[in-house]
């Protein structure tokens, strides 16, 4: 079912790329693949840049090129819950569930989403922080509280720093090269991240890109993280007995009498 | 400097670690407790995941009451007998509350449970803490002695009943029935919130029992050593969710700190002593409570389940 909602979604997106003539394609690179965690980790920055290119068939476009990167993060089901009045005290009335929801998503874009392309457009594919993770099902589920809940999710999200929109983070160079940095937070979660390329004119995707890059933990902070999943018992011991030491060592310490 | 933690997976300043500890250490060491109650709410504002907040502060615990274990040890301040029953009671106490914990979680209600808890427990026991300390300050004021002194062989009730054993540590001929109920008590709750228990334990055990002081701190740091040694242990081998850094960290302000807060206590007089404990958990109380009884200006919030992770 969810496959065959997939391919509607492609063939209504076909008449709009023949229309253009999909001449132009896209080449995008990461600077790096990969971000390692040592233990003076604070965050990191890579850049996705490439270039467009056409060939002899490109028609001369009237409308400038426009590009939209989408950074997602690894994907864990995440609550959302809303407080609400019970008597004289607020508790978490309702929650919604999102599963398989990124924990990272950075939206760079050449200019605001709003003047590239119609609202119907940036929903169909999936463009901006709300409609990144517009699933299959949700397009049909578009009440307002669902609406709310993603809202809030976002909003919050963008508070801790792990949602971001730059409505100019991606600068052309030239008229063909760009470039877009992409800050990594030290609170994104480790695994892969997909980046995502979409080039526009005038409101219609021309051609898309896809590359990928991962964080994760190297040396000391890889050994003790997986000590803990691998050895829990030894790990567990010598936090204990690590603990134990300090106590005896403080009052060996500071001994007076 | 900052040092990145590989279990919490954020960076964090270690000064701003060191002082927060060294603080809580200075408060623990001052009153005798372990200071669980104030660490764990303190890590997860700063945005350390809660299950590996209350994981990591299980060690700390332990580490900053063996220190006062030994101290008071060679004081010869430390009710072993005392401390047993108090163990056994509360390792049923833990187990039930273990459960207790997992069920309000499949019901989603666990965050409330927890609130309402630190709100009503800690209004409770901070207000009649207060109300006592204020009663003796007054009576002190007033030139009578600050207590109503016991009469010789009156008991409460409860220290009559079946079972009764001699402690003499403690100066102690009293049923064990009631001292195994409190630590059962008490196991309960310090699974559920994830403190020691400390707080209760001192003032249960001086209220209901009217053992001396000198020797409750002491025992009642001994039953925390050993309940916050098992938690380290259960929660490294079933979430995984101690950070050896930030244990590490918490333990070397929270020693240092202990220490300071120890010589503090002995320029303390009793009555000033006992004031500020009650402030301190009444302040503590009422900052669950803004946040149970005011509207808030985020009603939402995302959670990432823990089983998730």
């Amino acid at each position: 079912m969810r496959r065959l909602l997939h391919l509607a979604a492609l063939l209504l997106l076909l008449p709009a790329g023949t229309a253009a003539g999909r001449a132009e394609t896209l080449i995008a690179a990461m600077s790096s693949h990969q971000i390692q965690i040592t233990s003076n980790y604070t965050g990191s920055q890579l850049t996705v840049f490439g270039q467009v290119e056409r060939d002899g068939r490109s028609v001369s476009r009237g409308d400038p090129y426009d590009l939209v990167v989408t950074v997602r993060g690894p994907r864990r089901m995440l609550l959302v819950r809303q407080k609400e009045r019970l008597g004289p005290i607020w508790i978490n009335a309702i929650q919604r569930r999102f599963p398989e929801n990124p924990v990272f998503l950075l939206v760079a874009s050449s200019r605001p989403i709003a003047e590239m392309m119609s609202p119907e457009t940036a929903r169909r594919d999936r463009i901006g922080l709300v409609n990144a993770e517009r699933t299959s099902q949700s397009w049909y589920d578009d009440s307002a509280s669902t609406t709310l809940f993603r809202e809030s999710l976002v909003r919050i999200m963008q508070g801790k720093g792990l949602y971001a929109y730059e409505e100019r983070g991606v600068t052309f160079l030239s008229g063909a090269l760009f470039s877009a940095p992409i800050d990594v937070p030290a609170t994104a979660p480790t695994g892969s991240y997909t980046v995502d390329v979409v080039l526009y004119a005038g409101g219609v995707p021309l051609a898309r890109q896809q590359t990928n890059f991962e964080v994760i933990k190297t040396g000391t902070e890889q050994r003790l993280a997986s000590g803990a999943y691998d050895w829990p018992w030894l790990y567990g011991l010598v936090t204990v007995l690590l603990a134990l030491f300090f106590g005896w060592g403080a009052s060996v310490v500071f001994r007076r009498d | 400097m900052q040092i990145y933690l590989p279990i919490a997976e954020l960076p964090i300043s270690v000064l701003m670690v060191l002082g927060l500890s060294g603080a809580v250490g200075f408060i623990s060491g001052l009153f005798g407790v372990g200071g669980g109650f104030l660490l764990t709410p303190l890590l997860i504002f700063l945005d350390i995941p809660p299950a590996v907040a209350v994981a990591t502060v299980a060690a700390q615990v332990a580490g900053s009451s063996m220190t006062g274990v030994l101290t008071y040890l060679r004081r010869r301040a430390l009710d072993l007998k005392l401390g047993g029953v108090l163990v056994s009671g509360g390792i049923v106490g833990t187990v039930l509350g273990v459960l207790f914990f997992n069920a309000m979680r499949r019901l989603g209600q666990l965050e409330l449970v927890i609130t309402l808890s630190y709100v009503t427990l800690f209004s409770i026991i901070g207000g009649l803490m207060l109300y006592d300390a204020l009663r003796a300050m007054l009576r002190v004021r007033a030139g009578k002695p600050a207590r109503r002194r016991r009469r010789g062989g009156m008991h409460p009730w409860w220290m009559g009943l079946p079972f009764r054993q001699r402690f003499p540590r403690s100066g102690l001929y009293c049923s064990v029935i009631p001292i195994a109920l409190l630590a059962v008590v008490i196991g309960f709750i310090g699974a559920v919130l994830g403190v020691g228990g400390g707080f209760i334990l001192v003032p249960g055990l001086i209220y209901f029992f009217r053992i001396p002081p000198a020797v409750v701190v002491g025992t009642s740091l001994f039953q925390i050593l050993v309940t916050m040694t098992g938690a380290t242990l259960l929660h490294a081998v079933t979430n995984q969710s101690v950070d050896i850094v930030l244990a590490i960290l918490l333990l070397l302000g929270g020693v240092i700190g202990a220490q300071f807060g120890g010589r503090a206590a002995r320029n303390l007089n009793v009555e000033s002593f006992r004031l500020l404990l009650a402030l301190l958990i009444l302040s503590v109380g009422l900052r669950f409570a803004i946040e149970l009884f005011l509207a808030p200006s985020e009603p939402f919030s995302v959670v990432v389940p823990e089983s998730a992770r």
